[in-house]
């Protein structure tokens, strides 16, 4: 059954159109085993599009892939018996308990029904539901419910397992929870695709990330590769007094070169990589008699990744509405 | 006073990576659950809903109980001469609708699925296909006993006799539970084209509502006008109401028995592959 092949994931060319929208549009993804691969990108980007077709869940127009060795359309059914999937929407039963929704969970999967009844107890207990096992999962938090769908999704542990923006809409505190439990994951063997559109989170977890905007993918590599692509860092630094910018960027452009002045009219920005140079290039300021606020030398972020690639900024939207842990 | 009992108290534990870790390593995969272990898994989610949500059942069974009551003593007299000729006569119908309402709910149920993403996951998993739609059926064959129930219960209590005895009463039963099986898949091929569960319910009982009303189920068909008259006696449900009304009574036409189990069969044939279908395709 278990094919050992170095790829989980290995499709080419998938489309799938809804309507006139090609959702997807060509998309090519190699996963390798034991990896938590990234797909990163907007709203409306066909990450989910893209997650339903491997898991088996929609039918590509074109293109083909093998999951797990296992071909999505010919042999769905053995994919489905060796992946979960956690939906963007917390796929519980919301008018049952936690704890039955991991038994029903698990006697679907083939569990007796003792050993689904331990199965949920033990799970409830790792996750840290367990006060919460008698409750209706409707009168859970956010991050509680998150929490009972992932547990629902290893009641087997799969060996792939397929993560639709699993921390959308969490607070910081449910999105560590879920970050630990990602990667205890992995820890123990599980492949992951993570789809995401936060630029942090596939920076924390990913081995590998593919951005993908407009149904296609129009960049692949490591967290670091991809952020070597846009240049490396930049010095950031902000004035006391915005009239003196004309001097400063003289100045900057003449140690670094390729100054970028910033919306704020005190603020601007030359490309570096070097500390030394950077703290070379602040020491002339002050000698020069520019007076400075404050100023950093940073690794470009995800975000501009995103930006250089696509030329649009990612849409990250803070979730806003905060829940309570355990209301 | 701020009495606060027992939730204050000290952030739950929660997941611990250790714990996941083990909890992970703990499990190897079972052999799969047979078509049947399925499909009764989804009946008893069902079961659990009706206990969980007894609202659900309320709802479309306090209705009939209403008809059942006023219907009896505020026109019982006005339109049979007698409170007691017309609680014979209605009881059978309500019951008939009180089931076929209740059909209206599978509908619902599959589309508050749909639109939670529950059936995403279902459909994700290794079993057989139709096992969510035939088990959650079986559930809700449960449910419309349990709604068939409550209104021979109250027409007991309000003095219905029926003639042919418990044994009568329960082949009734049996009948309308059959007719609302096949039914459900009109309205679970509805849960699974319209959008929200609302607009399920809204158009279900657009179609059965009227359904009902023109058909014998409050009233003998022989005073109405003749157009009319021609609809009511081949309307599917006063077929079904007659029948229930023989066999409750001990004198049912075999004919109408045989047309309700044939209209079960072939909703069943042409929604059943439809549902199935739409389901997969998601």
């Amino acid at each position: 059954m278990t094919t050992q092949s170095p790829l989980a994931i290995e499709a080419t060319g998938l489309v799938k159109s809804f309507g006139e929208t090609r959702a997807v549009d060509g998309v090519d993804l190699s996963v390798r085993s034991g990896s938590v691969y990234g797909v990163l990108g907007p709203n409306g980007a066909g990450k989910t599009t893209t997650i339903r077709m491997l898991a088996t869940l929609i039918r590509p127009d074109a293109g083909s892939a093998r999951v797990l060795g296992h071909d999505i359309v010919k042999d769905a059914d053995a994919v489905r018996g060796a992946v979960s999937l956690t939906g963007q929407l917390a796929s519980v039963d919301e008018d049952l308990t936690g704890r039955e929704n991991l038994i029903l969970l698990g006697r679907l999967l083939g569990l007796k029904r003792p050993a689904a009844k331990d199965r949920a107890a033990e799970l409830l207990e790792a996750f840290g539901l367990s006060e919460a096992a008698g409750r209706l999962v409707k009168n859970y938090s956010g991050g509680m419910r998150r929490r009972l769908d992932i547990a629902a999704s290893i009641v087997v542990t799969p060996q792939l397992m397929f993560l639709d923006e699993p921390t959308t809409g969490l607070d910081p505190r449910s999105r560590n929870q879920v970050w630990g439990i990602i990667r205890a994951l992995v820890a123990e063997g599980t492949t992951i695709l993570l789809c995401t559109q936060y630029l942090e989170e596939a920076d924390q977890l990913a081995d590998r990330i593919a951005v993908i905007d407009h149904g296609k993918v129009i960049a692949e590599g490591t967290p670091s590769q991809l952020k070597a692509s846009v240049g490396s860092g930049a010095l950031h630094v902000r004035l006391l007094d915005p009239e003196q910018r004309p001097d400063a960027e003289q100045i900057l452009d003449r140690e670094l070169g390729a100054v970028t002045l910033e919306p704020d009219p005190a603020a601007l920005s030359a490309a570096c990589a070097d500390a030394d140079r950077a703290a070379e290039a602040v020491a002339e300021l002050s000698r020069a008699g520019v007076r400075i606020a404050g100023f950093s030398l940073a690794q470009p972020s995800l975000d501009e990744v995103f930006l250089a690639l696509t030329g649009h900024p990612a849409v990250v939207e803070h979730p806003d509405a905060l829940e309570e842990e355990a209301a | 006073m701020s009495a606060n009992p027992t939730t204050q108290a000290a952030p739950s534990s929660v997941a611990d990576e250790d714990a996941v870790r083990k909890a992970i390593g703990s499990i190897s995969r079972p052999p799969k659950a047979s078509a049947l272990s399925a499909a009764l898994t989804f009946g008893w989610r069902g079961m659990l809903k009706v206990k969980h949500v007894p609202e659900q059942l309320l709802d479309v069974t306090i209705t009939p109980v209403m008809f059942v009551v006023m219907f009896t003593y505020l026109f019982g007299g006005a339109i049979s001469g007698s409170t007691g000729t017309y609680r014979d006569y209605i009881l059978p119908g309500i019951l008939v609708m009180s089931v076929l309402f209740t059909t209206v709910y599978s509908g619902v149920a599959l589309n508050t699925d749909l639109t939670k993403g529950v059936v995403d996951r279902v459909r994700s998993l290794p079993i057989w296909r139709p096992a969510p739609l035939v088990g959650s059926l079986l559930g809700d064959s449960v449910r419309y006993l349990l709604a068939g129930t409550v209104i021979i219960v109250v027409g007991v209590v309000h003095g219905y006799r029926p003639g042919a005895g418990i044994g009568g009463v329960v082949a009734a039963l049996a009948l309308v539970v059959i007719f609302a099986f096949g039914l459900s898949w009109v309205f679970t091929t509805l849960g699974l084209l319209l959008r929200s569960p609302s607009a399920v319910m809204n158009a279900g009982f657009m179609g059965i509502f009227p359904l009902t009303f023109l058909s014998n189920v409050f009233v003998d068909p022989k005073t109405l006008p003749a157009g009319l008259q021609d609809f009511v006696d081949v309307n599917p449900i006063s077929i079904l109401a007659t029948a229930s009304r023989g066999l409750m009574e001990g004198n049912a036409d075999g004919g109408d028995i045989v047309i309700v189990l044939a209209i079960a069969a072939v909703l069943t044939a042409v929604f059943a592959p439809l549902t199935t279908r739409l389901y997969r395709k998601g």
